[in-house]
This record gives C-alpha cells, sequence and structure tokens, in this order.
C-alpha cells in the first residue's frame, strides 16, 4: 500500500535526459529496487505505529491498518507514568553530549590526522584500541569509578562518561586525511597558527561530516540503556529507555500499552531527523560538488 | 618538503609582527606544532584516560580476584582463567559469536555499501527512499526488541501469519535453535544499515564528480568505475565501517539479543557477551566476568590490529 504511494510520487526515470534506451531501462529497474528496500526498510516502523493505535484485543490481529483508531493506549501511557520528565532527560543528556564530544573530537582528529608529532601513531592506536573498549565490558569498573568521584546519580554521572568515545576521533581523522594539505600549507605560510587553521580551515570543511555525526551522537545517547540503568537511581534522574523497559516488566504481555510506550520514545526522535535531515543531506550534496 | 621548511624558517617574522607570544618564537616550528598537539589530543585524552582506560585497568585488575557479593576480594591469581580455559559454556559463546560476526559482518558491509551507491544515483524521489532506510535506526534497541519479538511472534506475529498467506509454513523464528541466530542477524542488518549506509554516502560523496564522466568517456563501465574509483578511493571509509562493524557485532547488539531472546534458545544466541553478563550480574561472578570480559578484548584488539594492518589503516599513501 505504502508502496503505491511512493511509486506514483515518482515513476521512473521519465523527468531526467536519457542517454539511451539501456539507460532508461538501467533506472527503472534501481528505482523499483529503491523502492522496495524501502519499503522493506520502514514496514516494522510503520508497524509499530499502527499497531499502537489498536486497542487491546485487536493489537495482534494481523493488519497494517487499525479497524478502530484509539489514542487510549497513548492516553493510558501518558498518565500512568512521568513520560514528561523521561523524555526532557533524554533531551537535555544528550544534546549536551553531543556537543561536547564533537567539539572535542573534531580538536583530537586534527592533532590525529594533520599534525605531526613524535608517537603519532601509537597514540592512534592507543584510542583506536579504546573503540574496542565497549561500555557492557567496563559497567561495573566504570560505575566504580564515577562512585569514587562522587558523581553517581547526577546529571554530571549521566553525561560526562558518556562524552568520550573513540568513534568519532576515528571517524573524523579519516575524513581529515582526505583534506588537501595545500590548503594548511597556505594558511601557516600566512602565519596562521594551529588553533586559526582548525577553526578557519578544518572546522569549516568538515561540516558534513560533523552535521551526520551530530545526529548519530544525539542519536546514541537518546536510546543509551544500559550506563543510565546503573548510573542513577533517582526517579527525576530516569531517562527515556529506561522508563521504558521498567514499563515492559510491569506490563508483561499488555502489547497495545508497550508499543504505545515505544512509540512515545521514537516520535521525538522522527521528528526531529525528518526535520534535521533535510540540512545533513543538502550539506553532503554541496560538500560533494565541491 | 624543502620549500616548505624554507617558507618555515621566514616564518616567524611574520608571527613577530601578529604580535605572537614570545614563547612562540623561542619553540620553533616542530616545538609548536608538538605543543599543539599535545593541546588538542588533551580534553579527550584526559576523558578516555578516566572514564575508558582507567575502568579497563581497574576490570583487568579485577580479573584476578575472586569477588563474593558486592565488596570481598580474595587474591586467586590466575584462577579465573584457568577456569576460564575449561568453561565449556564460554566457548560454545565465543562459536555463537564467531558464527554471528562471520555471517553478519559481510552481509552488513554489502548491503549498505550497495545501498550507499544505490542512493548515490540520482533517481527520483531519492530522499524518500534515504529517509525510509535510515528510519529503523531512529529506533533504540530495546524498541527494537520488543518490536521484533512482537512481530516475529510464533502464534500472533505478522511475519507467520503474513507467510501462511504465501502458503509458507509458519516457523519459530525466535524459538528454533537453528533459525534464532539467522533472525538476530537479518534484524541487526535491517537494524544498521542505514547507518552504514549514511557514512559510505558521506566517504562517495567525497569522490570527485570528474573521475567518473573521465572514465565514461574512455568507456568504463559501471562495474569497472566502481572497481577502479570508487573501491579505492572509498578504501578509508570501508575500513571504518569494517573495524565498526566488527565490534559492534562482538559487544554491542547485547541489548537486542537481551530484549529478542534472552539468549535461547539453548544458548543458540548467547554470544559472549551475552555469558558474561549473565556470570556479572545473574551469578554475581564480578571476578570471573572481568577474566572473560579481558580475554574478549583481548581477541578483538588483536582482530582489529590484523584488520589495521590489512589494510594499512585505511590510508591512501604508503606513510
Amino acid at each position: 500500500m505504502s508502496s503505491d504511494t511512493l511509486a506514483g510520487g515518482g515513476p521512473a526515470a521519465r523527468p531526467t535526459p536519457l542517454r539511451g534506451p539501456g539507460r532508461r531501462r538501467a533506472r527503472a529497474g534501481l528505482t523499483v529496487l529503491a523502492i522496495v528496500v524501502s519499503v522493506l526498510s520502514i514496514f516494522p516502523v510503520l508497524w509499530l505505529i499502527t499497531s499502537a493505535l489498536k486497542p487491546r484485543e485487536a493489537v495482534t490481529d494481523g493488519k497494517l491498518l487499525p479497524d478502530d483508531v484509539t489514542w487510549e493506549n497513548f492516553r493510558y501511557v501518558l498518565t500512568e507514568v512521568a513520560f514528561d520528565r523521561w523524555l526532557w532527560n533524554s533531551f537535555f543528556t544528550a544534546a549536551i553530549i553531543t556537543v561536547l564530544a564533537l567539539f572535542f573530537h573534531s580538536m583530537a582528529a586534527y592533532a590525529l590526522a594533520r599534525l605531526r608529532f613524535p608517537g603519532r601513531d601509537g597514540i592512534f592506536v592507543v584510542i583506536f584500541s579504546t573503540l574496542l573498549i565497549t561500555p557492557p565490558v567496563i559497567l561495573i569498573p566504570l560505575f566504580i569509578v564515577v562512585r569514587e568521584m562522587g558523581m553517581l546519580d547526577s546529571y554530571a554521572a549521566l553525561i560526562i562518561p558518556a562524552i568520550f568515545n573513540a568513534f568519532g576521533i576515528f571517524l573524523l581523522r579519516q575524513f581529515y586525511l582526505g583534506i588537501p594539505r595545500e590548503l594548511e600549507e597556505a594558511a601557516i605560510a600566512d602565519g596562521a597558527g594551529y588553533w586559526r587553521i582548525y577553526r578557519s580551515i578544518i572546522l569549516p570543511l568538515s561540516r558534513p561530516i560533523l552535521s551526520a555525526l551530530s545526529v548519530f551522537f544525539f542519536l546514541a545517547n537518546w536510546n543509551a540503556f544500559a550506563w543510565p540503568l546503573v548510573a542513577t537511581s533517582s526517579e527525576n534522574l530516569t531517562v527515556t529507555q529506561v522508563g521504558i523497559a521498567s514499563f515492559t516488566t510491569q506490563y508483561g504481555s499488555n502489547w497495545n500499552y508497550i508499543l504505545a510506550a515505544a512509540v512515545v520514545a521514537v516520535i521525538p526522535m522522527l521528528m526531529l531527523f525528518l526535520f534535521f535531515q533535510r540540512q545533513m543531506v543538502e550539506s553532503i550534496k554541496t560538500s560533494g560538488l565541491k | 618538503m624543502t620549500s616548505i621548511a624554507t617558507q618555515q624558517a621566514r616564518a616567524p617574522g611574520a608571527a613577530a609582527a601578529q604580535a605572537a607570544p614570545a614563547g612562540r618564537r623561542r619553540l620553533g616550528r616542530k616545538g609548536r606544532e608538538r605543543l599543539a598537539a599535545a593541546l588538542f589530543l588533551l580534553p579527550d585524552g584526559l576523558g578516555l584516560a578516566l572514564f575508558v582506560v582507567l575502568p579497563m585497568l581497574l576490570s583487568f585488575l579485577l580479573s584476578f580476584f575472586q569477588v563474593s557479593g558486592f565488596g570481598s576480594y580474595e587474591w586467586i591469581g590466575v584462577g579465573n582463567y584457568e577456569r576460564m580455559v575449561n568453561d565449556p559454556y564460554f566457548w560454545s559463546s565465543m562459536g555463537v559469536t564467531a558464527k554471528y560476526v562471520v555471517l553478519m559482518v559481510p552481509t552488513l558491509f554489502v548491503v549498505s555499501l550497495s545501498l550507499g551507491v544505490l542512493m548515490k544515483q540520482m533517481l527520483p524521489g531519492m530522499s524518500v527512499y534515504r529517509t525510509a532506510l535510515f528510519l529503523p535506526h531512529m529506533l533504540s534497541l530495546v524498541v527494537v526488541g520488543l518490536l521484533w519479538k512482537f512481530m516475529l511472534d510464533d502464534q500472533t506475529g505478522v511475519v507467520n501469519k503474513a507467510g501462511g498467506e504465501l502458503g509458507l509454513g509458519a516457523r519459530s523464528w525466535l524459538g528454533d535453535p537453528g533459525l534464532a541466530l539467522y533472525a538476530v542477524i537479518a534484524v541487526t542488518v535491517w537494524y544498521y544499515m542505514g547507518y552504514y549506509m549514511i557514512i559510505f554516502l558521506a566517504g562517495l560523496n567525497e569522490i570527485p564528480r570528474e573521475l567518473y564522466e573521465a572514465a565514461r568517456i574512455d568507456g568504463a563501465g559501471p562495474w569497472t568505475s566502481f572497481r577502479r574509483i570508487t573501491w579505492p578511493l572509498l578504501k578509508p571509509t570501508s575500513f571504518f565501517v569494517l573495524i565498526v562493524s566488527t565490534v559492534a557485532a562482538i559487544t554491542g547488539t547485547f541489548d537486542l539479543i537481551f530484549v529478542l531472546t534472552d539468549g535461547g534458545p539453548a544458548n543458540g544466541t548467547a554470544v559472549a557477551m551475552f555469558y558474561i553478563y549473565q556470570q556479572a550480574f545473574v551469578f554475581g561472578e564480578y571476578g570471573y566476568a572481568a577474566a572473560l570480559g579481558s580475554f574478549l578484548v583481548l581477541v578483538m584488539v588483536a582482530l582489529s590490529w590484523l584488520i589495521f594492518k590489512a589494510t594499512k589503516g585505511g590510508r591512501f599513501d604508503d606513510e
């Protein structure tokens, strides 16, 4: 059903200038392929949303569109628990983590990719190997470190340890390796310091990758589960994922409520993404042309 | 190189004209570059040391202790590691992990690279497809686990209902030990493909368009341009995707398995990370879990070092 809508929006390569029947067929085939994978990709998400609109007795009826649309599940979920607080906590922590992480990571990546200093490759390998130390591996000792610092059960506990990971450094370094050296050399010849090169050459050039990374970081932290679970215990510090998980254990097989809770957690991300994606795609597009 | 050096030799005069601090001149170009590098690396270096490396070392230290309850430690040397060597459940979980990595990582790589290349074509409605493909990644693994548990349910799930209408028999996707790992792999690929597609797209957009035009004028077909232009110039991105998806496959999908299958059926999806989690948080064996975790990290370091060496770190040159 949704595939019809998509296909109606853009029937194969008709409006584009063609260079021959073979190319036209290939483009039509690629368009069909793109539609099929898009539908496969999006179907479970649609299923989640429409199922959450069904009353309890119809939630497993196997139909994409509900016979009766009900908002009762959402009303129930939003009035039974402190969802607004959970959503705010997730938003607040994820936003601060994202801004600080992008700033610190681009600085470190610039040094690793563009500056020459002894032990650079060694330092890179060390930072790089911390990429392998994923949160589940260090959950207990990290808990002990944060407790010793007296930060447990605070916003600092949710935010500070989550800033530092090698992921962003690594991706930015790989990106910076591809920037032509001439740009920096001209600036150095003009007497520019490294901070100025970073501010006025490297950062503007990395806008597309930084905007992509900001979506990923915000998301990763909005969706974080294990660390917030062990780092906080106060109810006013509960983040969305922890809230949903506890809600799920409480409500067992009431799929209509569980799915509605999941939708409430997912909708802000979808809205933000649909809004933010335009800038992201735009910036990626322009960077590809120049 | 020499011409740059001569330019640099003249640079201090220019720096002085800008009222640069005196220390700058005394340090010289090399010293300044080193100092700058140290300062640029400071915030992340300090943070990583405190919140990643220190806990890791603590975890390693903990692996030589028998921990009873939370707070009483007894030094037992390599006892935990001896126990690991003789623990058939751990090695079976390593086997599940290996199978999962070997099947999932190449599938995900090929699927997301193909999607990236597909999305690079100027097809009508492209932004709609791109949005649709990235959309699943907006969900958390907690939500993904719940959603697919709902959809893959034997009796009430939509997958079996749709399969029934197509004349396929109902399968116990999450209940059959021979199927569950494949179900988890399919869900993982579905969840991550849009994410890696975006990364590949960013890399593909870095490749100058003129190269493709030149190749087309020379009569190269799409496959030749892919092999001669896209593939070599995409090396840094491919390296990144390979490393990150391997690491994610070993530890990152723990949340999903936890919600979706709980390691079952018959430990068929109990990857090493899940077994370690159980040892720590179900059986309270923090010391033993720390030993297993340290071993797993060692395996991952060795694996990444191999990938790094094999691809020269994804650099273009041989620096």
